[in-house]
This record gives structure tokens, C-alpha cells and sequence, in this order.
């Protein structure tokens, strides 16, 4: 395509381009080759043609669109956006439009961003290939053959497929580094709190995030920076204004006291994509980094962990789609029936898996064995983290243990799908930033991501690490 | 590995979580649910006495906002959302006499 999103949005703010030009360029790939990729749930050309003529209208006018002047993105299907649908890819969610935007729906338009559509995920955001979405998988746009990645898989499959230069997605267990690993782009999960989570269809309150998926550091920077800040309207949200990442993306890592993960790069993980893990720690030591292998104990317990608190809050957020207030309703004699009937026409597999492994660890006679003790072990992770990070300023491991693998793999064993996240998994549990830049590809010829890990609040020295394996990256 | 979970106990939380599981499912859910149980024995049999359990990334506390009127959703799009409505109000159907 014609420009990262930083030269379309420079080139628009300038008049050197229109906007309307730009959403054409990109709505022409669109229609190239989105029958084949299916990474939207919907296009909305109508209202980004509309936004794009308010942006080239705002330049005509002499004033400044913002730092997104005119750059088409995608919008995970998750996000709510006032009268359009979104589904969360579920029929539960059938004919629902939203009363309201999501908070970073509305920093988008503020920053002059131009939203073209909702992309597919798997439903609710649980899974890790798109498989689970009610409306059909999306296709990895580096080879059809395989899966994006999930639950963002269609937020990182538009970015691929130069549908949009950027997205954004949710990342609840790896659910924007992972589908960002196995298709080639940037994706990043902020710190906790960092972007406000008002309008974002919740999953696990406690872990889920929303961030950036990008083809550039740089571009997922900027973006990045336009979402995050405090909201009131999200009690989760930390009071810090945005990160100043942008300007400190060229600082280098001199210096810098880099961690590679040995607990994430043992059993498990795919030899070619270790491979690439360690060629990224030369690239940054090569760099002037200060390279050693790290330990954090506790993150072998990550996904059991995970995988009974992720369900246990999934099981609570999830109890509000009943047939009363939105969306699907199946009729029947009694409301209780009513409910029943609804729930059960209206959500997937995955789904109903997830609601009853977690209904189960909060019920009477086993909450301590289950749900109090993956609380506890969290504790323990996010201690190993912080004695880590008393060595470290960053720490370095593979996103995915795999690259992209086939359909159907992983769709007849629900366990064998869940060790996909083993590594995306801790930072969610910790609250911490991490973030995944393509890194050469595995012996398939596809896409490798390295995952670089901050501590909270650090954004910044990820960024900078992440720009310095950009520009080594084979 | 269904000695992790029986049979039973998946049909009592389905009814928990108001999900029909058809015999088959039941069969199927049981053991799904105890492979992914079994993976978590060894969060189990970690002693973890004295350990406090975290329940959120930061300790973060209840946030109140003052108490002055601002904007709210607009009623009748909310209720233009709802599957059926009576008298501005979202509409069920009969409620009494159900067993508990």
C-alpha cells in the first residue's frame, strides 16, 4: 500500500493527499481480496466516507484533523460503536446496535482517524485462531492455508492485508500479540488501566486490554498514543496521561539491561521460532543491550492460572446476555425458560465451555481449590516478575510457541488450543506491557513475532527495544 | 481424567449458568472441562498458605464520582435495543410462579 499510517497522515495533513483518496486506496484492497480473507464482520464505507470528506473538509478549512488525519483502521468487533452493529462475533449480539461509542472510538475521530469497519474474532475474544467466531474463521492473509491467530485475528489479518495501515484490538491472554505474531504485523498490550476499557464488551475485567495493532513500531507509538489517558468513565482506568513513546523510539538501547525468558523458551516452544528468539537477543546486544538470561519461575503456573480466573470472570461478565435488554431473544412460556432458550441458541461452544469452567471454579466446595489458588499463584508470578525486573529493564521471549498452523489443528482439543497462549499469558495476569514485532519467519516461511515484555508503565523502553529488533529484524 | 469432574456436576452448573446441554454435550463438556482441570493440578497441589490471593493487576480502590447529574444514554435507544418493550420499559415474559 501506499505509506505507513504516520506518510498517510502527514500527507494529509499537509493537502498533499485527500483522505477520501486515501479510504478509496483502501477500500479497493478491500475488495481485492476480502472474500478470501474475511477479516471484517462489516464495512462500514458509508460513515468512514463520511469522516474522510469531515477530514479533508477540517484541512480545506486551514485546521488540523489530528495526528491521525485521514488514516483508515479497524475496529475489533468487541468495540462498541453507536449505531453499528457489533457482535463480538456471536449471535447473541444479533441486531444489536449500540446506545453508545467506546471511549477510544471517540479518541479515534478526535485524532481524525477514519474507521472502516468491525473485524472478526473469535466469539467473546475466547480463543486463539478465529475458528470460534459464529460467522466464519478469518484467513491468515501471509497464506490462507492458516489461521490469523486469535481472538484478534481479523484486527491483525486487515492490518496483513493492507485493508487499513492500523487496528485495534483486545488482548485478554495474548488475544492482540498472538494473531500480530502470526501474521506479520505489530500488535502491543499496554499496561492495565492504560486505555480506558468504557465500551469494550467485557470478558475478564481483570486482565482484558485494549491496544494497537500496526505494520510499524512507530506507527502502533502514535496510535497508541492517541487511545491511552485517563478516563472517568472506566474505574480501572490509572490516572497517567498517555505514554511519551513516540518521541524516545530513536533513543536506542545502549545499555539497556535486557532478560531472555528461559522459562518461555524451553519445551514447547517450536526450535525455528527459539531460533529467532535468540538471534533478536544479538540483534539488541550487537546494539550495545546488556544480554543474559533471565528467570521467572512462576510463569509455568501462568496458564492454569489463566485459564480457571479468565473463565471464573467470563462466567460473571457473561451472565448479562439473557434475552432482556439486547440482542437475541428465544421465546418461551416463562422468562427463566426464556433465558435458558437464549442462552443456549445464542452462544458457541467455546463459549459455553469457558461459562461452565468458570461457573464450576466459583461454586460452592471448590472457589478456594480453584479460583482462590490461581489468585494466589498470581501473586506469585507477579512477585517472580517484579525480582526480575530489579535485573532487568526489558525482557525478551517468542509471542506464539508456533507459527500460524492449519485449520482445524487445534479445534477437536480445547487444552492444545489454550498452550497456544503460554507465553502472552503472564503479562495479562501481572498487568504489565508487552508487545509483538515480527522477527524474520520459522522454517515455513512464516512470520516469527518476538515478544518484548515492560514492566507497568514502561511503555516507553519497550517501544525503543521494539523499534531497535524493527530495524535488525532479517 | 473424568475423575476430575463427573457428569453430574457439568449438568448442575450448566443449569447454574441457564444453559440446555443436550445428552451428547454433556458428555462431551465433561470431558473437555476435566482435561482442562487436570492441566491445572499443578496450581493445585502448590502449597500456597499464607500467599494473598490477587484478585486485580493493581490495588486499586473504589473510585467515586461527585454527585452531580451529567449525561446519560438516550432512553428510547436504549430500549430501541431491547427484543421487547411495554410501557418504556423492557418486557419479559410471566416471572411467577416458576420454581425457584
Amino acid at each position: 500500500m501506499s505509506g505507513s499510517a504516520l506518510e498517510l497522515a502527514a500527507a494529509v495533513r499537509r493537502g498533499t493527499r485527500s483522505a477520501v483518496d486515501v479510504l478509496d486506496e483502501h477500500r479497493a484492497a478491500i475488495e481485492a481480496t476480502e472474500l478470501q480473507i474475511h477479516a471484517f464482520n462489516l464495512v462500514t464505507a458509508a460513515e468512514a466516507r463520511a469522516a474522510a470528506e469531515e477530514v479533508d473538509r477540517t484541512v480545506a478549512a486551514g485546521d488540523d484533523p489530528g495526528p491521525l488525519a485521514g488514516v483508515p483502521i479497524a475496529l475489533k468487533d468487541n468495540l462498541c460503536t453507536r449505531g453499528i452493529p457489533t457482535t463480538c462475533s456471536s449471535k447473541i449480539l444479533d441486531g444489536w446496535l449500540p446506545p453508545y461509542d467506546a471511549t477510544v472510538v471517540q479518541r479515534l475521530a478526535a485524532a481524525g482517524a477514519v474507521p472502516i469497519g468491525k473485524t472478526n474474532l473469535d466469539e467473546f475474544a475466547m480463543g486463539s485462531s478465529t475458528e470460534n467466531s459464529a460467522f466464519g474463521p478469518t484467513r491468515n492473509p501471509r497464506d490462507l492455508t492458516r489461521v490469523p491467530g486469535g481472538s484478534s485475528g481479523g484486527s491483525a489479518a486487515a492490518v496483513a492485508a493492507g485493508f487499513a495501515p492500523l487496528s485495534l484490538g483486545s488482548d485478554t491472554g495474548g488475544s492482540i500479540r498472538q494473531p500480530a505474531a502470526l501474521c506479520g504485523v505489530v500488535g502491543v498490550k499496554p499496561t492495565y488501566g492504560r486505555v480506558s476499557r468504557y465500551g469494550l464488551i467485557a470478558f475478564a475485567s481483570s486482565l482484558d486490554q485494549i491496544g494497537p495493532f500496526a505494520n510499524t513500531v512507530a506507527d502502533a507509538a502514535q496510535l497508541l498514543e492517541v487511545i491511552a489517558g485517563h478516563d472517568p468513565r472506566d474505574s480501572t482506568s490509572i490516572p497517567e496521561g498517555p505514554p511519551a513513546v513516540s518521541e524516545h523510539l530513536l533513543d536506542g538501547v545502549d545499555g539497556l539491561r535486557v532478560g531472555v525468558v528461559t522459562e518461555l523458551l524451553g519445551e514447547g516452544i517450536a526450535p525455528d521460532v527459539a531460533a529467532r528468539v535468540r538471534e533478536a537477543a544479538e540483534a539488541l546486544a550487537a546494539a550495545g543491550a546488556k544480554v543474559e538470561e533471565a528467570s521467572v519461575p512462576a510463569a509455568i503456573y501462568g496458564l492454569s492460572a489463566y485459564y480457571l480466573i479468565a473463565p471464573a470472570e467470563a462466567s460473571s461478565n457473561l451472565a448479562r446476555f439473557d434475552g432482556v435488554r439486547y440482542g437475541l431473544r428465544v421465546n418461551a412460556p416463562t422468562t427463566n425458560e426464556m433465558m435458558i432458550a437464549t442462552r443456549t441458541a445464542g452462544f458457541g461452544a467455546e463459549v459455553k465451555r469457558r461459562i461452565m469452567l468458570g461457573t464450576y471454579a466459583l461454586s460452592a466446595g471448590y472457589y478456594d481449590a480453584y479460583y482462590g489458588q490461581a489468585q494466589r499463584v498470581r501473586t506469585l508470578i507477579a512477585r517472580d516478575f517484579a525480582a526480575a525486573y530489579e535485573q532487568f529493564d526489558v525482557l525478551l521471549s517468542p509471542t506464539s510457541p508456533t507459527t500460524a498452523f492449519a485449520f482445524g489443528d487445534k479445534t477437536a482439543d480445547p487444552l492444545t488450543m489454550y498452550l497456544n497462549d503460554v507465553c502472552t499469558i503472564p503479562s495479562n495476569l501481572v498487568g504489565d506491557p508487552a508487545m509483538s514485532v515480527p522477527f524474520g519467519t520459522g522454517a515455513d516461511g512464516l512470520p516469527v513475532g518476538v515478544q518484548v515484555l515492560a514492566p507497568a508503565l514502561a511503555e516507553a523502553t519497550m517501544f525503543r527495544t521494539a523499534a531497535v529488533l524493527e530495524g535488525a529484524a532479517p | 481424567m473424568s475423575d476430575r469432574i463427573s457428569r453430574d456436576a457439568v449438568a448442575h452448573v450448566a443449569r447454574l449458568a441457564n444453559l440446555a446441554l443436550t445428552d451428547d454435550e454433556l458428555d462431551t463438556y465433561t470431558a473437555q472441562l476435566a482435561d482442562v482441570l487436570a492441566h491445572a493440578a499443578d496450581v493445585e497441589a502448590l502449597d500456597l498458605a499464607g500467599v494473598e490471593p490477587t484478585t486485580h493487576p493493581y490495588p486499586l480502590t473504589n473510585v467515586l464520582r461527585a454527585d452531580v447529574v451529567g449525561p446519560t444514554l438516550d432512553r428510547d435507544e436504549v430500549l430501541a435495543a431491547a427484543p421487547a418493550v411495554a410501557d418504556d420499559r423492557f418486557s419479559v415474559p410471566t416471572i411467577l410462579g416458576e420454581a425457584p
